[in-house]
Parts: C-alpha cells; sequence; structure tokens
C-alpha cells in the first residue's frame, strides 16, 4: 500500500513476531500475531517469479496490462507482491523472465477510478509498478 | 448423522439465453428438477438458491424469496448462497447441510447465472471484483491470475505449453455429446495455439465462456430416497475450505491449498482414496486449473497431471475421466451454476443416465473453485446399491 501523507509515496508491507512480512499488511499476520513494524519495499529490488501480459482488461484498466509477481528478500525473509509492469509493449515482445530483477516505480495512477464496479472511495489507485533494472 | 441421497437433477441448457433472466432460469431448473425427482413443491422444506452476483449483473436481489414464490414452494425456508465462482459447491455444501443435521427432509438446491448480457470486460470486472483492493486497482483478473500460474507451471515442471491445450481439445470433444453444452463442437490443438493471446501463455481456448444457465439438485435422507428414485447417488463426502485472500501470499503458487484440504475432508468422511474415484468434473474455468486441480486432489503427484492429459489417461475412455460433461471449459460457466451442475453430471453418470458421455462409475467426485482457488468445495459421490 502505498502512503502519500505528506512524505514520498512508500509500498509498505508489515512485519509480525515470528519474523514473516506480508503486502499487503494485514490486521492479524500469518502467525495470527499482530504486526509489529513495517518495511518499505520502495527501498529494495525484487525477483519476477512470474509474470503475464493481459488483453481482456477491465474498465478502466490499460490494455495490454502486463503484470507480475514478484518476490524481495528483506534481509533473508521473502516477502511478495504483485503489480504491473512498468511497460506498455506489445504482449507478443514483452522483454522480461522469470529471474528477472525489477525495482519498484511509484505511479499516480494504475487505473481509472470509478470506471469498474467499484466504489472509487472504497480503496486507493495509485502504486507501484516494477520496472526491469 | 443422516446419509444423505440426490433424489433429482436438471439443468437447462448452457450458453446465450436471449430474453431471459436469472429469475426465469432458476425456475427453469427448478420445475424441471421437481418433476424429474417426483416432489410436489410443499414438499420442499429448504430451499437454496447459489448464485453469485445477480445483483450486479441484473440488478435483481432477493433471488431466494422470489424463486420460492415463483415455484410455489412457499413458506420453504430460503437464502442465497454466495462463494462466487464455488457458489454451487458451497450451496451443495449447504443443501447436504440441511439435510444431514435432520433440519430439512426435502431440500431443493438451484444454482444459476445470467452474465451475457453484459460486455466482455463488464462481467470480467463483476468477477475480478473478489479480489483484494491491492491486487484490483493494479487491474489482475482471474484470467491473469491463471497467466500468471499457467506460466509458473510450465516453467517450474518442464511441461510443454501443448499440454494446456489438450485440456481444451479434450473437453470440448466431450462437451460435443452433451445436449446442455454451450459449445458442442471440436477444437483442434492448432486452433487452440494460436488463437489470440488472453493472458500468455494462455489463449482464447484456454477460457471458459460467459454463459447463461441454471441447474438444480433435489436432496433427501437416505432412508426415504427408495420413495422418490429406484436409482439415486449419496453424498458420501463432502469438504469445504478456503486459501488466502491475497492470492500472491500462498506458498506455492501451483498448489490450490484449498482444493488439498476440503478434499482430504471429503475422502476421510467417505473413506476413500483418490484411487478409488472412477470419474471427476474439474473446475477448468481456465485449462491450468485442471492440471492444478488433479494433482492436489490426489489423482497425480505434483507436476505430473499434464503428462495424464498427455497420455490419454483423463479422455472419457481413459483410466480415469476428468470432466466427461465438457467441463466448464465447453458446457459454459454461469458461475452460481457451475458447481451444481458439476454435481449434475457426476449424478447422470453413477444413475447410468448420461447417454453418450456415460463411462463405468460407482464413485464420483466433483471439485468447484471460487476464485483463484480462495474458496473450494469438493464433494465425493456413490451410486445407490
Amino acid at each position: 500500500m502505498s502512503d502519500s501523507d505528506g512524505g514520498e509515496p512508500t509500498m509498505e508491507a508489515y512485519r509480525y513476531p515470528d519474523g514473516s512480512i506480508t503486502y499487503p499488511g494485514h490486521p492479524i499476520g500469518p502467525d495470527g500475531e499482530e504486526p509489529v513494524g513495517t518495511v518499505d519495499l520502495s527501498e529494495h529490488t525484487a525477483e519476477i517469479v512470474t509474470w503475464t501480459t493481459s488483453t481482456a482488461t477491465p474498465p478502466g484498466v490499460r490494455e495490454p496490462n502486463a503484470l507480475a509477481v514478484v518476490e524481495f528478500d528483506v534481509d533473508g525473509e521473502p516477502v511478495r507482491a504483485i503489480g504491473q509492469l512498468a511497460t506498455d509493449d506489445n504482449p507478443e515482445e514483452i522483454d522480461v523472465e522469470i529471474g528477472d530483477e525489477v525495482r519498484p516505480v511509484y505511479a499516480e495512477e494504475l487505473r481509472e477510478p470509478g470506471a469498474g464496479i467499484r466504489e472509487p472511495a472504497s480503496q486507493e489507485w495509485d502504486g507501484f509498478r516494477f520496472e526491469p533494472v | 448423522m443422516e446419509r444423505v441421497a440426490i433424489v433429482g437433477a436438471s439443468m437447462t441448457r448452457f450458453g446465450k439465453r436471449e430474453g431471459e433472466w436469472i429469475r426465469d432460469l432458476l425456475a427453469e431448473a427448478g420445475r424441471a428438477c421437481l418433476d424429474d425427482a417426483g416432489v410436489t413443491p410443499d414438499e420442499v422444506e429448504h430451499l437454496y438458491v447459489s448464485n453469485m452476483a445477480s445483483g450486479e449483473f441484473e440488478g435483481q436481489t432477493g433471488v431466494p424469496n422470489a424463486l420460492a414464490h415463483d415455484l410455489a414452494a412457499v413458506p420453504a425456508y430460503t437464502a442465497r448462497i454466495d462463494q462466487t465462482s464455488s457458489s454451487g459447491g458451497a450451496g451443495v455444501y449447504a443443501a447436504w447441510q440441511s439435510v444431514a443435521s435432520g433440519a430439512s427432509d426435502m431440500t431443493l438446491l438451484v444454482g444459476g447465472e445470467k452474465m451475457t448480457h453484459r460486455s466482455t470486460a463488464e462481467a470480467t470486472d463483476v468477477i475480478a471484483s473478489l479480489t483484494h483492493p491491492v491486487e484490483y486497482k493494479h487491474g489482475v483478473t482471474l484470467p491473469s491470475f491463471a497467466g500468471l500460474t499457467a506460466r509458473l507451471y510450465l516453467h517450474e515442471y518442464d511441461a510443454p505449453r501443448e499440454s494446456l491445450g489438450k485440456v481444451a481439445v479434450k473437453n470440448h470433444r466431450n462437451g460435443v455429446d452433451n445436449p446442455h453444452a454451450q459449445f458442442r463442437k471440436e477444437v483442434d490443438l492448432e486452433t487452440v495455439l494460436e488463437s489470440p493471446i488472453i493472458a500468455d501463455p494462455l489463449r482464447l481456448y484456454d477460457f471458459c465462456p460467459i454463459t447463461d444457465g441454471s441447474a438444480a439438485l433435489m436432496l433427501c435422507p437416505e432412508s426415504v430416497a427408495r420413495e422418490y428414485a429406484d436409482e439415486y447417488a449419496v453424498i458420501a463426502g463432502i469438504g469445504g475450505a478456503t486459501d488466502t485472500h491475497v492470492v500472491h501470499e500462498r506458498a506455492d503458487p501451483t498448489t490450490m491449498r484449498g482444493v488439498v484440504e476440503s478434499s482430504e475432508i471429503a475422502y476421510e468422511m467417505a473413506d476413500l482414496e483418490p484411487e478409488d474415484v472412477d470419474v471427476a468434473e474439474l473446475h477448468d474455468m481456465f485449462t491450468i486449473l485442471e492440471f492444478l486441480q488433479s494433482e492436489d486432489l490426489g489423482f497425480f503427484e505434483k507436476g505430473e497431471g499434464w503428462k495424464a492429459v498427455e497420455e490419454g489417461i483423463t479422455d472419457r475412455d481413459g483410466e480415469l475421466p476428468i470432466n466427461t460433461s465438457g467441463g466448464l471449459k465447453s458446457k459454459g460457466h454461469p458461475l452460481g451454476a457451475s458447481g451444481v451442475a458439476q454435481v449434475y453430471e457426476i449424478y447422470e453418470q453413477l444413475t447410468g443416465d448420461a447417454g453418450a458421455r456415460q463411462v463405468e462409475a460407482d464413485v464420483g467426485l466433483a471439485c468447484n473453485v471460487g476464485g483463484f482457488g480462495n474458496c473450494v468445495t469438493t464433494t465425493i459421490m456413490e451410486a445407490s446399491e
């Protein structure tokens, strides 16, 4: 989740008592305990776990929409995230591979709020895309 | 706990049902099921409706009460079961529970969805609204989860892209003999592999269509089943489970923990093993899902589901026929109806009424998946003795 309340946007993950980290953060972690801290993933690079390019996109979403699941290594603790790839290339020519390194890049609006079924005020619409390093 | 029998079943034609809406579709299947079971509306004590999104698709809410009225089943207790794409399976669970607990001696379950009046983009968005906000804002859809998982599966298990295409070819071939199926047309592998990219590496023919349709089941205690049917099926085991809402948080993206957990519960209740299953209906909303479920249900080792398709093991005349109905892929996927229609197919197989699709089977399994494995119901059925 990005946090734009005055400072630089952050990609905030939660850390839990057992050392695990999740993105997004949850009120209760995998260990059943409340979070004890946060980690800004935007300061880290990640590896592509898998990726796709979606050509049948919903209202308000770019077409094609290249997406990736990536994995950060935060001091030895793995944490995954999903997000758009910072590319608008032809889906036949997306130049990434599983295992490639990417870095988070902030975008003010990832899809058009209100174009789809979800109530615009119910969630944030900014966030981080992943750009190949 | 009462053993629960299915003594009647029905399904409408799946496909584009111009001018017919959710109430019409539910009533059509409901009436046909009452006729099939030889049950009068006043005998129905509980009436469950499996439906994901009639409000979002059509602006019609309150469908359980509407259906009770339309079937003249008032004052039956009624409720809507929404568990996204697994609403049907969850409805089977609720209906089974109502009879097994003794709360109802005659339960009608009707699942249905009206979707085709919406554009593909709109329908995709309604379904994608089940995702977590961090997924939704990136435009993540269920088809994109399938593309992400398929790429990883092919990479991890050294599976050829063609093996996914062969799932589509097999299920379309099965659908030819299903009079209720949306597509009754064979496709060849070349057509599948050259169809437009939807979420690469997956292409158009790796995906189920958008569909209107309804299906229904009648359940009662096995102790009275013979009063209604000479041949019936028994729900020998049933289990439901969930996985994380945020899909990328799963330790192994190629394992659906909800399938593993729900099937373990169902196998234990039925006192059966995966090897005992003679025929299965799996939730092939996307071709990759047939591999994942066939492995997570214990039919094949992890990473080897694709080999079973390549070797013809899951063909209709194979050792373990999977999706004799044509699956969601060919039959269609009216969200709330699909899990009910899966059990309908197993019921037809176990009672010897599957016609050209008939296989030899005493034990059948249906696995209905909601979201991208977020919610799952696995049902194991046995033929009556």
